[in-house]
């Protein structure tokens, strides 16, 4: 009970009669004094312990407490008081002034009065929580709201493509969580062979992560224009920005140059995850030490170097990867990680790689805890003196950044609720209405095809969705478990035939979708269909 | 949200049955649209009226229900036309070919006045 007691937010509705709305016979109105409409009782105030102890009226004057309450409720005119009590809890107090005869109330009017006080409080009780509702539902939409302009400020700073370098592959993925994190990464072409390349994550979320990274990004662009060592940069950011950082936050950090043409790699690491190198010998760590943006003034930070061979990739990642947790609490790690980039692939397959491995490891029903970016720097085999029999084989990816990814149960009628949640999450690039419409059915249709066709109705078996840019195009690209046929090719319905008799009225789909974007493609493997749609977004 | 469940009326004006269809057709909407035909067709009107009015959502199944119901007032050599439709689906009906064969009205007073 005590425990109760400390937690109760004590309200005194005063003004008996009008408050409840119910006409009271010879109250008056408006007790003399002051206004008793809203106070609150402190918690240690003996009055509280009286009420839960001796539930009922209180006669205001009679009761002797020393108690500051009633001696408002007695300075204010209040002669009796009915608790009113609901689930244990004191919800507030129905308060009587003197009668207007001037007489003292009589034990029917108690009675009565407290008859009022005992039905008044469950509805009392209902009004107060829908209008607690009211209040949280306002707070929610303020921080989507919050959470909507970190996302745009976060993205606004992201590199808008990729740098195209012969004989060098770069590929970025960057998923945001959806409580907006601080990753973000940066390309600085320093000269015609050397090119800087940032990866970092601000601690925190949200708006505060999002400012401090638009500062960070501009003191390290700074730096590295002023100075050709990657330690000098990171101590010059570190120094400028340790008097602005809001305090408790801070910022890890990797800066690399890299000089194309020889393919050596100097760095420094501000507190951030290691780079990882593929050699044919297998997968290194390659070390280099130092403070977080941040947190002191005057750190020094270590500078190595390596060169990256013809074949060889270097791996840059944030925190949302390797501390992804499985409904069993284990974290993802790096052993994982390290095990995964051994495989013979490039770049982009790589991070496919990484991406469903921490989807089978996390499984369904996963939040994506912070965000992740993978950054893969390869050097191709066709380098220079290096013969090589796949010249084409290295593509400069172009960025892709994840807006979401969904997974729905294979159910009919799903294919609305799909199409809906793929809609608000582009929201940010403001297609137009008509163009919204043609993306709603396009991706109604292929997830009405896949959990139709592709799954054919199984619950268990989801629909896999995922929703990204590269700010060229949008891409939504919709997978099934491949369990019924391969998806068809697409063809023009012939409705004569069909009103005719000499066709199935049906067979719409494909060629609904295939004229609601501008780009479609189907892949498959042994396990899933995939139907990609894109949209010009230039 | 506008409710999902798909309903259709039967209402009738001159030579005339007008089906009033709201929420969504899709499968679910096939006992529904397909009785509601038949309760109309019964009264041999010449033309039907589909009145998309209180429509939000159309698949590729619905369309297909649309063709049969095409199909089988073809048959009988009536009509059918159409009013109330968003301009996102006058462009599905235009990009299947069903706008060549049932006129597209902007709303009732022009659909019922042929």
């Amino acid at each position: 009970m005590t425990a109760q007691n400390q937690s109760l937010w004590q309200r005194v509705f005063g003004r008996g009669a009008t408050e409840t709305e119910v006409p009271m016979p010879q109250a008056a109105p408006h007790p003399p004094g002051g206004d008793v409409s809203s106070l609150d009782i402190p918690p240690d105030d003996p009055l509280l312990t009286y009420i839960l102890n001796s539930p009922g009226v209180i006669e205001v004057d009679k009761l002797n407490l020393d108690s500051p309450t009633l001696q408002d409720l007695r300075d204010t005119g209040v002669k009796v008081s009915f608790p009113l009590v609901s689930q244990g809890e004191l919800i507030g107090l129905l308060n009587m002034g003197s009668r207007l005869s001037e007489q003292e109330y009589s034990r029917d009017d108690f009675r009565l009065l407290q008859d009022l006080a005992t039905q008044a409080s469950p509805a009392l009780r209902v009004a107060q929580l829908a209008q607690r509702q009211k209040i949280e539902a306002r707070q929610r939409e303020r921080l989507e709201q919050e959470l909507r302009v970190a996302r745009i400020i976060q993205e606004t700073l992201l590199p808008k493509e990729i740098p195209s370098l012969p004989d060098w592959g770069l590929a970025v993925h960057w998923q945001p969580a959806r409580e907006v994190g601080g990753d973000f990464y940066d390309f600085i072409q320093l000269s015609e062979h050397r090119l800087g390349i940032i990866i970092a994550d601000v601690t925190d979320k949200g708006i505060p992560a999002a400012m401090v990274m638009a500062t960070t990004r501009s003191l390290l662009r700074a730096a590295a224009e002023n100075f050709d060592s990657p330690g000098m940069v990171l101590a010059r950011a570190n120094d400028l920005l340790y008097p602005d950082i809001p305090a408790k936050m801070f910022v890890t950090c990797l800066y690399l140059i890299i000089d194309t043409s020889t393919g050596l790699i100097q760095f420094a690491n501000a507190g951030h995850n290691l780079p990882y190198l593929r050699t044919d010998n297998g997968v290194v760590e390659a070390r280099a030490t130092g403070m977080p943006l941040g947190l002191m003034p005057g750190m020094d930070y270590e500078e190595t170097e390596t060169t990256l061979m013809p074949g060889q990739s270097l791996l840059l990642s944030s925190d949302g990867l390797v501390e992804a947790h499985n409904q069993e609490r284990e974290m993802f790690g790096f052993p994982r990680l390290k095990q995964i980039m051994t495989e013979d692939q490039n770049g982009k397959e790589l991070i496919g790689m990484l991406l469903n491995s921490l989807a089978e490891f996390t499984g369904d029903d996963y939040e994506q805890e912070d965000d992740i970016t993978l950054l893969t720097i390869e050097r191709s085999n066709s380098a220079p003196g290096i013969p090589s029999e796949n010249q084409t084989a290295m593509v400069n990816d172009v960025s892709e950044r994840t807006l979401a990814h969904f997974s729905f149960p294979s159910q009919p009628g799903g294919e609305r609720q799909a199409a809906a949640q793929v809609l608000e999450s582009i929201e940010t690039l403001n297609l137009s209405k008509t163009r919204r419409k043609r993306l709603e059915t396009a991706v109604a249709e292929a997830t009405l095809n896949a959990m139709e066709h592709g799954n054919q109705y199984q619950a268990d078996v989801p629909v896999d969705i995922q929703v990204s840019t590269d700010d060229q195009k949008l891409y939504i690209r919709i997978t099934d478990q491949g369990m019924g046929t391969s998806i068809p090719e697409s063809t023009h319905p012939d409705l004569d035939a069909k009103l005719a008799g000499e066709q199935s009225p049906r067979g719409w789909g494909l060629y609904l979708i295939k004229n609601m974007v501008d780009e479609m493609h189907t892949t498959q493997d042994e396990e899933h269909h995939t139907i990609e749609l894109a949209i010009y977004l230039a | 949200m506008v409710d999902p469940t798909f309903q259709v009326k039967v209402r009738y004006q001159e030579d005339k049955a007008i089906l009033d269809l709201s929420g969504e057709i899709n499968a679910f909407a096939d006992p529904a649209l397909m009785a509601a035909f038949s309760e109309a067709e019964s009264k041999d009107p010449d033309t039907f009226v589909l009145n998309f009015e209180e429509v939000d959502y159309i698949n590729s199944t619905g369309i297909a229900l649309i063709v049969e119901l095409l199909a089988q007032v073809r048959k009988s050599k009536k009509s059918m036309v159409v009013y109330g439709l968003s301009d996102h689906y006058v462009e599905i009906f235009k990009l299947t070919r069903l706008a060549d064969f049932m006129t597209i009205y902007d709303s009732q007073a022009s659909a019922l006045a042929v």
